[in-house]
């Protein structure tokens, strides 16, 4: 059956996307949870992840799990001095006034990265080869199986953290009153440096992962970045499983639409999405009331 | 144990304390009283941190805290327990106590010392033992004072500061959550620094007392004193309110 084949290829290719988004999501979650601020920097990691990865494995000639390692740490780096010189001076500012500074500091790092790396498009090679396997008939790349299986891995050690670690607990009591948490010795300030250096590390491996099929340049982040928006707004701005599955939505909705009506749509899919949450449902589609008292 | 000198806190542009000075000595139990916006929340708020007076001294144990971040005074051992309680809603009961704790967990006793203070928070209220893996937003009012406590006693204080515990909660309640302050006043021996709109049922369990007003202390004594003034039986106890009524 040539038509359910194809329905199970845009399924996967759908869903293998829609993990990176949701990745990228997770990154917007954390930092606005943590601040209030939603990062629009948070593109630009996903591209140094790719770009950092093909520097270092074409210019220094290093290995790919050293290049990824190198990578994740040096975009890390990256976000800790962001919020050191870009966030935290500006005591008491708006989170609208900051959020302006997120999209200036994208400009300007994307901006060096063109300085330094210039406007052509990079190829990552394959973690394990591009040997596709074939199941059901449909096509799957090892570097999808990657990609899941690194999503998962982010997901539960995610989950593990949040909820198991006196840090992960320490970083929800500050999204959820940052006041109270200082009262209890929460240092407020470090808690929004480690959420930024958290979401720059989940970005930059989401960029690192799909690189070998998208390919990477230095302006990757723009589209990346709007999409894992997407993907956290379907999802409720949460950091949990809702994010996930906005993430995986849009990316089914996305492949399906490119399948089916257009490829060149296929953009405009997600924005069409987004502003069809944004005007029906603003407080997400998988949001779900809190327990409260007053 | 505590000083504090002239101290001056600002909203904005708004002054909320002028020139306040106080003091407290180690195990006393201290209440402040006074109208609504008279400056009560906002003292303890300098105290704690959240709002650092503009100018003045506040002195812990003989070492200057006016100047450190509301985290760092925890570490010195003061805890607050916030007005309308900020209990974590989303988290659970027990992982509240545990945050309470965060700095042992971080430098200091270590997971064992966090274990005992626990156990002697469930003892204090055994309702959050039975409700501890629950989230906090669930519960009662009373059992979010009572775990809003709990959570400022895991720090281990020797300062502890109340604002408003009885806030919105019924007398039986409000009753209960007293008899814990006075329990961890002398059992515990955490020094108590009171702010209460019940005006009389704290200044009863109280040592002494300050009367704040339009960010003036206008008055200080023990607390049979102030029971006994007339200015203040007026103004805060409900007393003689006839005969002004029909002046």
């Amino acid at each position: 059956m040539d038509y359910s084949r194809q329905l199970f290829q845009y399924i996967l290719s759908g869903l293998s996307n829609g993990a990176i988004y949701a990745l990228i999501g997770f990154g917007f979650a954390m930092i606005y949870n943590a601040t209030g601020i939603i990062n629009f920097a948070q593109g630009e990691f996903v591209m140094l992840g790719g770009m950092l990865t093909v520097f270092f494995l074409t210019v220094l000639k290093l290995s790919i799990i050293p290049a990824i390692v190198l990578a994740v740490v040096i975009s890390t780096i990256v976000g800790i001095c962001f919020e050191r010189l870009a966030i935290r001076p500006l005591k008491n500012a708006k989170p609208l006034s900051l959020i302006i500074i997120t999209i200036g500091a994208s400009i300007f790092i994307r901006g060096a990265a063109m300085l330094i790396w210039g406007k052509d498009t990079h190829a990552v090679p394959a973690f394990s080869g591009n040997d596709p396997i074939y199941i059901a008939g449909a096509t799957i790349l090892p570097q999808h199986l990657w990609i899941f299986a690194v999503t998962i891995l982010i997901i539960i050690a995610g989950r593990i953290f949040f909820n198991y670690s006196i840090t992960g607990k320490a970083m929800r009591a500050c999204a959820y009153n940052a006041q109270a948490a200082g009262l209890v010795g929460i240092n407020v300030k470090n808690m929004v440096l480690l959420s930024f250096a958290i979401s720059s590390a989940i970005g930059s491996m989401a960029g690192i992962i799909i690189a070998p099929l998208t390919m990477t340049s230095y302006d990757v982040g723009v589209m990346l970045g709007l999409k894992g928006f997407c993907a956290v707004i379907i999802g409720g701005m949460s950091s949990g499983l809702s994010t996930v599955m906005g993430g995986l939505l849009l990316g089914l909705l996305e492949a399906l639409g490119a399948g089916y009506i257009s490829a060149s749509y296929k953009d405009a899919i997600a924005f069409i999405i987004l502003l069809l949450i944004l005007f029906i449902r603003p407080e997400g589609l998988f949001a779900k009331k809190e327990a409260e008292r007053f | 144990m505590l000083k504090i000198k002239n101290i001056n806190t600002y909203y904005g542009q708004a002054q909320a304390l002028k020139n306040v000075s106080m003091h407290l000595t180690e195990g006393e139990i201290v209440t402040l009283i006074g109208a609504n916006g008279a400056g009560k929340t906002t003292l303890l708020n300098s105290l704690s941190g959240v709002v650092p007076p503009r100018s003045g001294q506040i002195f812990f144990n003989d070492v200057t805290i006016n100047n450190l971040a509301a985290h760092q005074i925890v570490r010195m051992g003061i805890s607050q327990v916030p007005e309308g309680r900020q209990v974590f809603k989303p988290i659970s009961v027990e992982d509240n106590l545990e945050l309470g704790a965060y700095l042992h967990h971080k430098m200091l006793g270590g997971s064992d010392e966090v274990k005992k203070n626990k156990e002697m928070v469930y003892d204090l209220f055994p309702i959050l033992k039975e409700r501890r893996k629950q989230f906090a937003g669930t519960l009662s009012g009373g059992e979010q004072q009572m775990l809003a406590i709990g959570r400022a006693f895991m720090a281990k204080p020797k300062l502890m500061l109340l604002d408003e515990p009885s806030m919105g909660l019924a007398p039986m309640i409000t009753q209960e959550i007293f008899r814990v302050i006075e329990n961890l006043s002398k059992r515990k021996k955490t020094t108590i620094l009171l702010v209460e709109q019940n005006a009389r049922a704290a200044l009863k369990m109280a040592n002494r007392g300050y009367v704040l007003d339009n960010g003036h202390m206008i008055l200080e004594g023990t607390a049979a004193e102030l029971l006994d003034n007339k200015e203040v039986q007026r103004a805060y106890l409900g007393k003689d309110k006839k005969e002004i009524w029909e002046r």
